[in-house]
């Protein structure tokens, strides 16, 4: 195949006489050649030139019909005057149109209301869930099940209270949200940092908490560490640990952790706790998707009701 | 002569050395400090290797002949390319399957991407289609490369920009314009080595000594002047600094996106498409030992293809701040195309009658063809994802992804194997390929890779588009964005898993290459051998 001529510049070709015809095919070839190549006169095949005909006839067609040509500030409107802007807007208000009238129960109705209307409240948890994955999933994870300093939402812990309206008020004005005066705000002393406690003393108390939950602890140090949970950490969690969500206070003496259970990270946390921030949703959502996402944290499995809190 | 390139690569190591020392950021320092040595290893070997013999004496007989050489560094640096681009390609391929692959800083997904697509585009597409263009213009014009030595300029410029863009992705020198990377200094460079390249082409047809132009020529004259023009245009950029790597683009806002996707689309249009169609109007027909199939297509469908592919970009940007007429104009433009683009897969595939029993014996042609027969399936698509309608689905999802990839693996891929494997033998004038056996495996290997992929990101990117509209009956989303990743998992594997079986292939065929250089043959049973021919 490499034969020497083939690397060596040919010399220029003349001119053929009278068209040669293939062999293979019996079509004319074209009088040009390039290294061998030669090259069939073939016409252009009827169905592509008539598909392509087609094309050029759908786009003109398409140009008058919709906007098309620039002009010195706009372009052409299209005979049929759409616009991709109108266009969108139009499909939301039609979509808006066709659930308004639920829409305006579940702002209308309280939240208790809500619940108890079964097709109603269904609706309302989709209508949460939705708004749950744009706006929830990225701190308190696609299934609700929180993470490292995020609350999972699923079990019947709750820090801040578990009623609709409790729920709804987290999301109205979040945690420690600076911008919202009626955030939920608590704070936890640094017992360690500010020098109330010292290491020995946090050590204790980290084995007696340990101990409210039932983990593997020390006996002996949980004992010393008793009386300095009851004069230090008592008022706000409560004498066996069980939490107050009027002040924000976790439950300690269950196996749900907004942290960790890790003997390290209980001590760390009385050291110098960690505030974590919730924003505020009010004025990010509107009111209609507020209640529905209270239907829908309520709904995860761990929602109380108000009978059921004056009960504990 | 040497001593004016030795002196003037010298100069240009101690500018750049200085650029190193005064630069304003680090990247810009290693760029310049990679600069420096190179010139000064280039300048070290120039004055080694001057042949004090030949100066003064001319060398008649090797005027004459075709410049070669330059070819055959081209072949192997094609090779050398594909390898690596697909490579990272497989690499970020799992980085998306499983993200602990991403390693920070350098080797993340962000980084190692541009990595990717740059290294199979400009690298490995690149050196393919300058090394072909070379070959191919001398042989259809019976003349040497015009330029004396500036084909050798044009191909170690052109590395070096690759080493530059490559090294300035991980290093995280972007100025974050898809296929267009690559910050104002490199972009500079790429535009001077450019123009080398247009003239040496230009040159070479100016002095030609057949009557008329060959059709692959007009393809790769209009992909070497588009080119030029898109990639000057789109980047045109005010530095920070002379000595910093940052700069900003002249347009802002939806000017910016347009210019973008104007060059973007025909990068495609015009360094994927014309150029690989310029290297199919030689390779087949010189494969087959069969003319061209339509002189009369080849011309109409040449003209309408380079007239309508520079409207198309704005199919783009459906549905964003674009103006609606400009994305009618692009979606009806990119319909129009779609014809025009299949002239080229007739003229390719319509050239084999008479010939097609050599699919069962010649590996290369089979390659050739599939390639052509992918080219067709994705400028079906293509026009066909334009359609507003269409794209409303397909537009950000995986679906995109498989239609690149179709037409990369497929078309782009496989054509430029086809060439290389029917180069390397007549360029270091060996008798036959080391293997044709071991062609056929890398042609199963490929074709197999490309279905797992393209239907991979059929299924995954449609699955996509519909898991981001799916509303339930009040109109809230169904999906949250991490669920539809979720969702894709499965897919990202099955993608991966193609991608390796192509990059295998790639490298059984640099073996093969690599024993073909050294002139070792294979003994092995001829290809189609164990069927009767039918008498």
């Amino acid at each position: 195949m490499a034969t020497n001529a083939d690397n060596k510049p040919s010399e220029a070709k003349g001119q053929h006489a009278g068209p040669d015809i293939d062999k293979v095919t019996g079509q004319a070839l074209t009088d040009h050649e390039w290294d061998g190549i030669r090259e069939l006169n073939n016409p252009l095949p009827r169905w592509w030139l008539w598909v392509f005909y087609g094309s050029v006839v759908f786009a003109v067609v398409y140009m008058i019909l919709y906007p098309s040509i620039p002009l010195i500030k706009d372009g052409t409107t299209g005979l049929l005057g759409w616009n991709s802007r109108a266009a969108i807007a139009r499909e939301l208000s039609e979509v808006e149109a066709g659930r308004q009238a639920v829409m305006e129960q579940i702002r209308s109705l309280p939240l208790e209301d809500i619940r108890a209307d079964r097709e109603l409240s269904q609706i309302a948890f989709r209508g949460g869930q939705s708004a749950f994955k744009v706006n929830c999933v990225q701190c308190h994870g696609s299934g609700a099940e929180g993470g490292f300093g995020y609350a999972n939402l699923n079990d019947d812990d709750w820090i801040w209270g578990g009623t609709l309206e409790e729920i709804a008020a987290t999301i109205r004005h979040g945690v420690r949200y600076d911008q919202d005066p009626d955030t939920r705000i608590s704070e936890m002393p640094a017992f360690g940092r500010d020098g109330l406690l010292d290491d020995d003393q946090i050590a204790a108390i980290t084995q007696f908490v340990l101990s409210l939950s039932g983990q593997e602890h020390d006996a002996a140090v949980a004992e010393t560490g008793s009386q300095l949970y009851v004069d230090n950490c008592a008022v706000c969690h409560g004498e066996s640990g069980e939490g107050q969500p009027m002040l924000g206070a976790p439950a300690l003496n269950d196996a749900v952790w907004l942290y960790s259970s890790e003997p390290e990270v209980i001590a760390s946390q009385i050291y110098n706790p960690k505030h974590g921030v919730m924003p505020a949703w009010t004025g990010r959502l509107d009111e209609v998707t507020i209640k529905q996402l209270a239907i829908y944290v309520h709904g995860l499995g761990g929602g109380q009701s108000a009978e059921e809190v004056s009960a504990n | 002569m040497a001593m004016a390139q030795g002196g003037g690569l010298f100069l240009i190591a101690l500018l750049a050395l200085m650029g190193s020392v005064k630069a304003h950021d680090t990247q810009f320092a290693v760029h310049m400090a990679i600069v420096a040595v190179l010139a000064l290893v280039g300048a070290g070997w120039r004055l080694k290797t001057m042949d004090v013999r030949a100066r003064d004496i001319p060398l008649r007989e090797r005027e004459a002949s075709y410049m070669d050489d330059v070819i055959r560094a081209g072949a192997i640096a094609t090779m050398f390319w594909a390898v690596i681009g697909l490579t990272v390609g497989v690499f970020i391929a799992f980085q998306l399957a499983y993200p602990d692959l991403n390693v920070e800083p350098w080797f993340n997904f962000n980084r190692m991407r541009p990595l990717h697509t740059s290294a199979v585009i400009f690298a490995f597409g690149g050196n393919a289609l300058i090394c072909t263009s070379f070959y191919v213009v001398q042989r259809t014009t019976g003349a040497r490369l015009f330029g004396g030595a500036l084909p050798w300029f044009v191909f170690w410029g052109y590395q070096l920009f690759i080493v530059l863009a490559a090294t300035g992705y991980l290093l995280g020198v972007t100025q974050s314009k898809e296929y267009a990377e690559p910050e104002w200094y490199i972009d500079l460079l790429l535009t001077v080595v450019w123009v080398a390249y247009l003239v040496v082409f230009l040159g070479t047809l100016a002095k030609r000594k057949e009557p008329h132009i060959y059709v692959a020529n007009w393809f790769y004259l209009s992909f070497i002047v588009t080119i030029a023009m898109l990639h000057v245009v789109n980047n045109l950029a005010m530095p920070v600094s002379w000595l910093g790597s940052k700069s900003y683009p002249i347009f802002s806002g939806v000017q910016d996106a347009l210019t973008q996707w104007w060059y973007g689309h025909n990068a495609v249009g015009f360094f994927l498409t014309a150029g690989f169609l310029g290297m199919m109007y030689y390779f087949i027909p010189k494969q087959a030992e069969r003319p061209v199939y339509s002189y009369r297509l080849s011309i109409i469908h040449f003209w309408s293809l380079i007239f309508l592919y520079i409207w198309a970009g704005p199919h783009h940007l459906h549905y964003t701040a674009l103006p609606d007429w400009a994305q009618t104009l692009g979606m009806v433009f990119s319909i129009m195309l779609w014809m025009p683009s299949w002239g080229g897969m007739i003229n390719g595939l319509m050239t084999l009658s008479g010939a097609w029993d050599k699919l069962r014996t010649d590996p290369i042609i089979r390659m050739m063809v599939i390639a052509v027969a992918f080219y067709g399936m994705s400028t079906f698509e293509g026009p066909m994802m334009s359609i507003k309608a269409v794209n409303s689905l397909s537009h950000y999802t995986d679906w995109t992804i498989g239609h690149v990839h179709s037409g990369a693996l497929g078309w782009v891929g496989m054509i430029s194997f086809g060439a290389v494997y029917f180069l390397v033998p007549r360029l270091w004038h060996r008798q036959r390929l080391y293997s044709l056996r071991l062609v056929s495996w890398h042609f199963w290997l490929a074709t197999i890779g490309i279905v797992l992929y393209a239907a991979s990101m059929w299924v995954s990117g449609i699955m996509q588009g519909l898991m981001w509209r799916e509303y339930n009956a009040e109109g809230f989303l169904v999906y949250s964005f991490v669920e539809t990743v979720a969702a894709m998992h499965p897919y990202y594997i099955i993608r991966g898993l193609g991608g390796v079986l192509y990059l295998t292939g790639a490298v059984i065929m640099a073996f093969n290459i690599y024993k073909t250089i050294r002139g070792d043959i294979r003994q092995e049973k001829p290809m189609g051998a164990a069927v009767e021919p039918a008498e």
